[in-house]
């Protein structure tokens, strides 16, 4: 494939959306209540929309037969680069908010940047998707200010989310060499000029919620390779069911 | 959930220029959860662009039991109604 590095940037912020979209889809009907069990699923449907634009375009520029149902369905395990946050599964109302939060966070940070993209594709996804995640972010913030400055159990439950979590997050930060090709022609963003700011951000949110920010240095990383936690397997094979079960199928 | 949030009423405006109409009601903690619960809801399929919330409690109904003496008496008289004007085409929303 001739522009390999480019396809492989595309994944790389595409497949995060596709498998938190998953991972929220999986409460419809079993959320906590009718009105956040809705309020998940909407995001979800908003980043499965997203996700569409992106593989579209990467199905373009692989320039084969790939369609972008196969590129989201069809591929293995480790050919997916989604961070390792994202596939946490939903242990409880906290876990879901707390994962939502701390990626929404980064997920609007790096759509701003990818405004300024010069792959015109990427920036008009970028500035459609913006209003979006502004959204999730302003509802997974209420709700970790909700549940850390909310009951003992509830605040219980949220610190212990966000104590898990965290290890998770350095890895929204870390480069693949395709990201590193991408950003030297001025296409990829640079994330790691980011990170001051998503701290920051992050911190200060958690301090109005009344959650300890986490002291941990120790950071898991692997999946923007390809190396995923044992939960992705298990979220897949529900994802790639329908496709496998029935291959071609479409709605 | 042991204990339900309270109750609130929904009331959405489809567009602008017409006035908001009640929606449904749903479950909420307080006016901000309200307004994004409702959001969710009510107007993901495009369907509005102002909301307003009311918690239940504050809305005082009239009672079934008096609807003989609150609303019989209207049912004979036609000439409340004002169906004897010829309405311009231009009037829309009657």
């Amino acid at each position: 494939m001739k522009n390999e590095n480019l396809y492989k940037y595309i994944l790389g912020i595409a497949d995060n959306s596709l498998i938190l979209g998953q991972r929220l889809g999986e409460l419809c009907g079993h959320g906590p209540s009718l009105e956040t069990d809705i309020a998940c699923t909407n995001i979800s449907l908003d980043l499965l929309g997203q996700v569409r634009s992106y593989y579209q375009y990467a199905a373009k520029i692989a320039g084969d037969e790939r369609t972008e149902d196969e590129i989201a369905l069809l591929r293995k395990e480790r050919e997916y680069f989604n961070v390792l946050l994202v596939e946490q599964p939903n242990t409880d109302f906290a876990y879901t908010i707390g994962r939502q939060f701390l990626f929404d966070v980064y997920h609007l940070l790096l759509l701003h940047e990818l405004q300024k993209s010069k792959d015109l594709t990427l920036s008009a996804i970028a500035t459609k998707s913006i209003k979006e995640v502004s959204y999730h972010k302003r509802f997974s913030s209420d709700w970790v200010k909700r549940l850390g400055d909310g009951t003992d159990e509830s605040k219980e439950k949220m610190q212990n989310a966000i104590d898990n979590l965290w290890t998770y997050t350095d890895e929204l930060f870390y480069q693949t060499q395709s990201d590193k090709v991408m950003i030297a022609e001025g296409i990829g963003i640079d994330t790691s000029k980011l990170k001051d700011n998503y701290y920051r951000h992050v911190s200060e949110l958690l301090k109005e919620a009344t959650i300890e920010i986490p002291e941990s240095k120790w950071f898991q990383k692997g999946g923007k390779e390809g190396i995923h936690t044992e939960h992705l397997g298990y979220l897949l094979s529900d994802l790639q069911y329908m496709q496998r079960t029935y291959p071609n199928m479409e709605w | 959930m042991k204990k339900n949030w309270p109750l609130w009423e929904i009331f959405v405006r489809s567009k602008n220029g017409l006035e908001h109409r009640h929606f449904g009601s749903l479950h909420a903690a307080d006016a901000e959860m309200a307004l994004e619960n409702a959001r969710d809801v009510y107007t993901r399929r495009n369907e509005g662009v102002s909301i307003w919330v009311v918690e239940s409690k504050h809305i005082t109904a009239s009672n079934p039991e008096n609807n003989g003496e609150l609303f019989e008496p209207a049912q004979d008289k036609v000439y409340r109604h004002p169906t004897f004007y010829d309405l311009p085409d231009e009037v829309k929303h009657m």
